[in-house]
């Protein structure tokens, strides 16, 4: 890792304060994508902002017919949470199976989707409940703010504070993990909102990150069942290829894990 | 507390240190002023160096000095050896490419060290080391060792014409064609042996440091074999003479092979250290682990077996062609020709064999011997194409097989081995049983009931270990010898050290071996000590690899407890004025039989060391060395049934169950030969299921971290069920065969052939990735369609 | 430079370190603890794996400037030759290390899951799901998911006890 500045940033202002100073500043939140990147040497950012200390950003609370995460709140607090669990059971169930428990007490929702990994699993919960991002400048449709792989809406002094999930019907997140990495090979997420619609969002198969599946969504609107979406494919040329999978086995990954997560939300 | 002897299950002696995070491991080691090492690599697989410039990093902060190898010739430092003399058929040599530690001229793999930096700390050290500037002429390469051979491929070595290093062969070609010429079927296969890393957790790591007024160098490293890493670091790359140079190997966090081996990085942080007058350390990180540490397999083979009318083996072929990477690493070209050609014919009999195994030159890492090094590979060949072969003449797998067994010993075989015993229908019946292989179709369907393909696979192995003996293998090539020392020094106060030349890197030497003492003296195990490890306390021994620390590490300390208990007894007599052969030792005492005459250990011991009344003309003392020199290569076997089912969707292979049957001979620590069954089960199930060194065809290797090569991790394996069954071994006094890498051998065709029974297809290669199982199923699924 | 003050193994400490200096690198070669290990570059392995404020973490993934101002143990703190945790007990009389390197994440990661899932709640595949971020090469996992179970079961058995 190259020599770095840290800062604990006390506020949201302080923290946009800083990284607008710095030559090059980051946003650090649980650190769990950031370091490791900086270990290999492919991040040198001069300075680093440190903003799991700031109370705003912290905690989860219920709105109005939502749910709102400070953007500090690591996957295990999500996962572990009465109020997610028996609110927003399927976002719990995505927290919980993100990374390894270590991770998970360190890693940010904030950090992840910031980060916008095209193998992370926050950006499909994100799309599929049709979340709002609220930064330190402006709030953000989910759709609005994941703009492709590695890169979202966020300006370079912008801080994402929380994200707040609608309620929804029923829904699950079902993923297929890179056996290597455990991230996503392909994980899907299916959330049947309260007005009937009905959203599918895909994350780790696709070129350009997280994605939705307009035929199954139509499908699962006119009939919830793992049938409706079981002859849905996904098109193999806009799938990742590597040596853990082809673009082909990606695309069959998209509609096996749509399935079983139509099957498991009931 | 009872005496924990042979056969018992007793709790290790080393666990607390490590528990508790005392455990002593290179890296924990600080020597004052100690400088750290980093290494400038290569980021090509085949590349002319044409110029290094380290001025900028020679003025950062921190750094004494930049090192290349230009310095490293200049100061004589030899060149990396392979031991092991390997002639091609026609006679000639193999042909060995120079290995320098630092190269200063043409580098051959992606990350192959050109310069060394060294700095006050790691980071800046690495800091430095990031901005030396080499210039490269980029060359072309060549990863597949089939295309390396090809008319056309880029040449790797001058030394060896179109990449090739030897072409060797052993059995009777005339007699498998005459076999193939009137065999009734004839079963032909291509198998892969896929390229692994070793991985063990604790990353390679060399502390190093030199008193010039003393003329001395001392060595921290993580070695299998501090004795050879010191014989080779003194004889062949004149780094120092062996006698001012002390190699120590601390606490090793596992080796399976890779840890044998000397590494240009320990070699140059011995020569930086008295270069830049201060200690020098170097510990790898994972990716230069993956980069630099030696692989394993990697072997492309053609094999056929032919069959008479009454389905019984009367012949086999094989051609292999092996990749040994860019160098030729210390015992990589024994590992495809004499510890593994000389293994096809399995637990079978087979009247002619004939093998033809290529060696070549990739711009690969280097390529040597893991855990079970050669015998995987034959076992999984032969146990691959005896599945297949039991499928196309419709008998059942277990069947066929028994029809072929040996049954009488000494069983010579037509590829050198001659087994001396085994009993190989009892682990197959037991591992049978155990599997409930009688009851498996009613389980598959059930499992068809919930969507799942279910199979069963066989693999009936057989391994060769110890490695001997000397002479044996001496006339095959090897530089050394491969026998074992040990030293037992019976202290003044009766309490026992034993110094062996083994060396316990997670195997438990420091519980086994002083379970020999507490039963030969009974003595509680809290009043012995094994040491090892370190040049300037034990003797010279030759390490541990090849499942040896049993067969021959033991049968050495037992040859030496011979000798301290004959001259015990010699004491005990003259002081109890009784016959030499009355005296019986029973629950740590000396007796005379038949009275109640009686001395205790410690009452002896310290009578050889008082010396006050020894018997006339006895040295005083009660310390006796030995070395064991095997007479024969031990032959672990046994049976493994591996029982699958598979997600025709997703392509995911679940091990539902493992039965693993094995014959180690006489097993001293049932808890601990458990232990290492499952570790090398489950290194066996990696290779199946998930591993694979995979480079592009630039020679990249895109499995260079955890990111993308996959390690067996808890939820990718099940529990084991094991049991042992002994027949002794008549080579060595204890009866042991060795255990170590029996799991790692057996395992990878239970599972593929399980898979493979799954789902209706032997079109599988290793690892059966679930792409390529659901490309299976796919197939199948097309095939029923039409 | 930065100067941090945390409590580690329930010592009050304070180190002037570089801002890059990984929790790891403070508590192995600042403050000499080693029995925390590193074993990739990449955040896989868990041989790093300590305690901060009562959570299971990676030191090799977490900067010592993190953690100022928190309780850090390392396997060092949670016992002794002398008096073992229940957890350390259990991986010896299970065999469940062989070469020790993995063993002190294995044993940091094993008490965290236990103090999440409550003593005497684990079975054996929600060991083998909780032990995704820890790898061993030595055991192939058997004995440790057995000295896992019996440590949670036998601290269960330890509270009840107690109560």
């Amino acid at each position: 890792m190259y020599e770095t500045t840290y800062h604990r940033a006390g506020s949201v202002g302080e923290a946009s304060d800083l990284v607008s100073k710095a030559e090059d500043g980051k946003i650090l939140g649980g650190g769990q994508t950031l370091l490791p990147t900086m270990k290999q040497r492919l991040a040198s950012p001069s300075d680093l902002v440190d903003v799991t200390k700031i109370a705003e950003m912290n905690g989860i609370c219920e709105g109005d017919g939502s749910l709102s995460i400070g953007a500090a709140t690591t996957h295990a607090e999500v996962a572990a949470s009465d109020l997610v669990k028996s609110k927003l059971p399927s976002l719990a169930g995505l927290a919980g199976g993100i990374g390894d428990p270590a991770v998970r007490h360190m890693g940010t929702i904030g950090g992840s989707i910031a980060n916008n990994d095209p193998a992370a699993d926050y950006p499909a919960a994100l799309v599929a409940l049709g979340a709002t991002v609220v930064t330190s400048k402006r709030s953000l449709s989910a759709e609005d703010f994941f703009v492709g792989m590695f890169d979202t809406a966020l300006d370079e002094d912008e801080i994402v504070v929380s994200v707040t999930f609608p309620l929804i019907e029923k829904g699950a997140y079902a993923k297929y993990p890179n056996p290597a990495s455990r991230y996503a090979m392909a994980g899907v997420y299916v959330a049947k909102h309260q007005d009937g619609s009905v959203r599918v969002a895909v994350t780790g198969a696709g070129h350009y990150g997280v994605f939705r599946v307009d035929g199954m969504e139509a499908a699962l609107a006119g009939n919830w069942s793992p049938d409706a979406v079981a002859s849905i494919k996904v098109d193999a040329g806009s799938m990742l290829h590597d040596i853990h999978g082809s673009a082909a086995y990606r695309a069959n990954l998209v509609t096996v894990m749509a399935k079983r997560a139509v099957s498991a939300a009931g | 507390m009872a005496i924990e002897g042979i056969g018992a299950r007793a709790l290790r002696k080393e666990d607390k240190r490590f528990i508790t995070g005392k455990g002593q491991y290179t890296d924990d080691m600080v020597l004052p002023g100690m400088g750290h090492a980093a290494f400038v690599r290569s980021p090509h697989a085949h590349a002319k160096v044409t110029g290094i410039d380290a001025s900028a990093a020679l003025a950062m902060p921190g750094v004494d000095a930049v090192l290349t190898g230009d310095q490293l010739i200049g100061d004589g430092i030899g060149n990396l050896i392979c031991g092991w003399m390997i002639h091609s058929k026609d006679g000639s040599p193999m042909k060995m490419g120079g290995w320098r530690a630092l190269e200063p001229e043409v580098v051959r793999h992606v990350g192959q060290a050109v310069a060394v930096v060294v700095a006050d700390t790691a980071a800046e050290a690495r800091d430095a080391a990031d901005a030396v500037v080499v210039d490269y002429e980029e060359l072309p390469a060549v990863v597949d060792p089939v295309a390396a051979l090809e008319p056309g491929a880029p040449q790797i070595h001058p030394e060896a014409e179109g990449n090739l290093i030897y072409d060797w062969e052993i059995g009777d070609a005339a007699a498998v064609d005459a076999a193939f010429a009137g065999a009734a079927h004839v079963t032909k296969m291509e198998i892969r042996n896929n390229r692994l890393v070793p991985n063990p957790m604790e990353p390679r790591a060399a502390l190093a440091s030199y008193n010039d007024a003393e003329e001395h160098h001392t060595l921290y490293t993580t070695s299998q074999n501090p004795h050879v890493a010191r014989l080779v670091l003194s004889a062949f790359y004149n780094v120092a003479p062996e006698h001012k140079l002390r190699v120590i190997a601390p606490d090793v966090g596992g080796g399976f092979g890779s840890k044998i081996y000397i590494y240009p990085e320990e070699m140059v942080c011995l020569w930086a250290s008295k270069r830049v007058g201060r200690p020098v350390k170097w510990v790898s990180d994972r990716t230069e682990a993956f980069l630099t540490d030696a692989h394993g397999r990697d072997h492309v083979s053609e094999a056929e077996l032919a069959l008479d009318a009454d389905n019984r083996i009367i012949g086999l072929r094989v051609k292999t062609i092996a990749n040994l990477g860019a160098y030729m690493s210390l015992f990589s070209s024994a590992v495809p020709t004499y510890l593994y050609a000389t293994l096809l014919s399995g637990q079978y009999n087979i009247p002619a064999i004939h093998a033809n195994v290529k060696t070549v030159y990739t711009n690969t890492t280097a390529v040597d011997a893991y855990r079970g090094a050669g015998r995987p590979e034959a076992t999984y060949l032969l146990e691959r194409i005896m599945e297949t072969a039991a499928r196309e003449v419709g008998l059942s797998p277990a069947d066929f097989r028994r029809k072929n067994f040996v049954r009488e010993f000494p069983h010579q075989t037509p590829v050198i081995m001659c087994y001396d015993a085994g009993d190989y229908d009892a682990t197959l019946d037991a591992a049978l049983s155990a599997a409930d292989y009688a009851g498996f179709a009613a389980r598959k369907a059930e499992a068809a009931s919930r969507g799942k393909l279910r199979g069963i696979g066989i693999s009936c192995y057989i391994e060769a270990c110890g490695i001997a003996p000397s002479a044996a293998v001496g006339s095959l090539g090897a530089g050394v010898g491969l026998w074992e020392s040990a030293e037992v020094r019976v202290n003044p106060v009766g309490t026992v050290e034993v110094l062996t030349g083994s060396h316990s890197h997670g195997q438990g030497h420091e519980t086994t071996f002083a379970q020999l003492i507490c039963e030969r003296f009974g003595l509680d195990s809290d009043a012995v000590s094994i040491v090892h490890g370190d040049t300037d306390k034990v003797q010279f021994g030759m390490g541990t690899y090849g499942s040896r620390s049993g067969a021959v590490g033991m049968s050495a300390i037992v040859k030496a407890l011979d000798k301290v208990e004959a001259k015990a007894k010699k004491i005990a007599a003259h002081l109890m004025e009784a016959a030499e052969g009355d005296i019986q030792i029973e629950g740590g005492e000396l007796k005379v039989a038949g009275t109640d005459k009686k001395l205790s250990f410690t009452e002896v011991a310290l009578a050889a060391y008082t010396a006050h009344n020894l018997p006339e003309g006895m040295e005083p003392g009660l310390k006796e060395g030995a070395f064991y020199d095997p007479s024969n290569f031990t032959f672990p076997a046994g049976t493994y049934v591996c029982e699958v089912e598979v997600d025709p969707e997703t392509g995911k292979t679940e091990i539902v169950s493992f039965v693993a049957a094995d014959d180690f001979g006489k097993v001293i620590n049932p808890m601990i030969v458990e232990g290492q069954v499952h570790g090398g089960l489950v290194q066996g199930i990696g290779q199946a299921l998930l591993e694979n060194a995979a480079y592009d065809e630039n020679g990249q290797l895109l499995t260079a971290s955890y990111m993308d090569y996959t390690m067996p991790r808890a939820d990718d394996v099940p529990s084991f069920s094991l049991s042992t069954h002994e027949t002794l071994c008549p080579g060595n006094p204890l009866g042991m065969k060795g255990c170590g890498e029996a799991g790692a051998i057996g395992s990878p065709p239970a599972v593929i052939n399980a898979i493979t029974d799954a789902v209706g297809s032997n079109e599988l290669a290793m690892p059966a990735t679930p792409e390529r199982v659901w490309q299976l199923c796919q197939a199948q699924l097309k095939q029923a369609a039409e | 430079m930065t100067k941090v003050s945390l409590v580690l193994n329930g010592k009050s400490v304070t180190c002037d370190v570089e801002d890059r200096t990984l929790l790891v690198s403070l508590i192995r070669d600042v403050r000499g603890l080693t029995g925390t290990h590193v074993g990739c570059d990449t955040s896989q392995c868990g041989a790093c794996v300590v305690h901060v404020d009562g959570k299971a973490v990676k030191a090799c993934t977490m900067l010592a400037a993190q953690a100022a101002g928190s309780d850090v143990v390392t396997l060092e703190g949670i016992g002794s030759a002398d008096a073992l945790h229940p957890v350390q007990a259990a991986f010896r009389e299970h065999h469940g290390l062989q070469c020790g390197f993995c063993t002190p994440g294995m044993i940091m990661s094993a008490v965290d899951m236990i103090n999440r899932h409550g003593a005497g709640n684990l079975d054996e595949a929600t060991i083998r799901d909780e032990l995704e971020g820890n790898i061993c090469r030595c055991t192939g996992y058997h004995n440790i998911v057995k000295a896992i179970k019996a440590a949670s079961d036998q601290m269960a058995g330890m509270a009840e006890a107690a109560e």
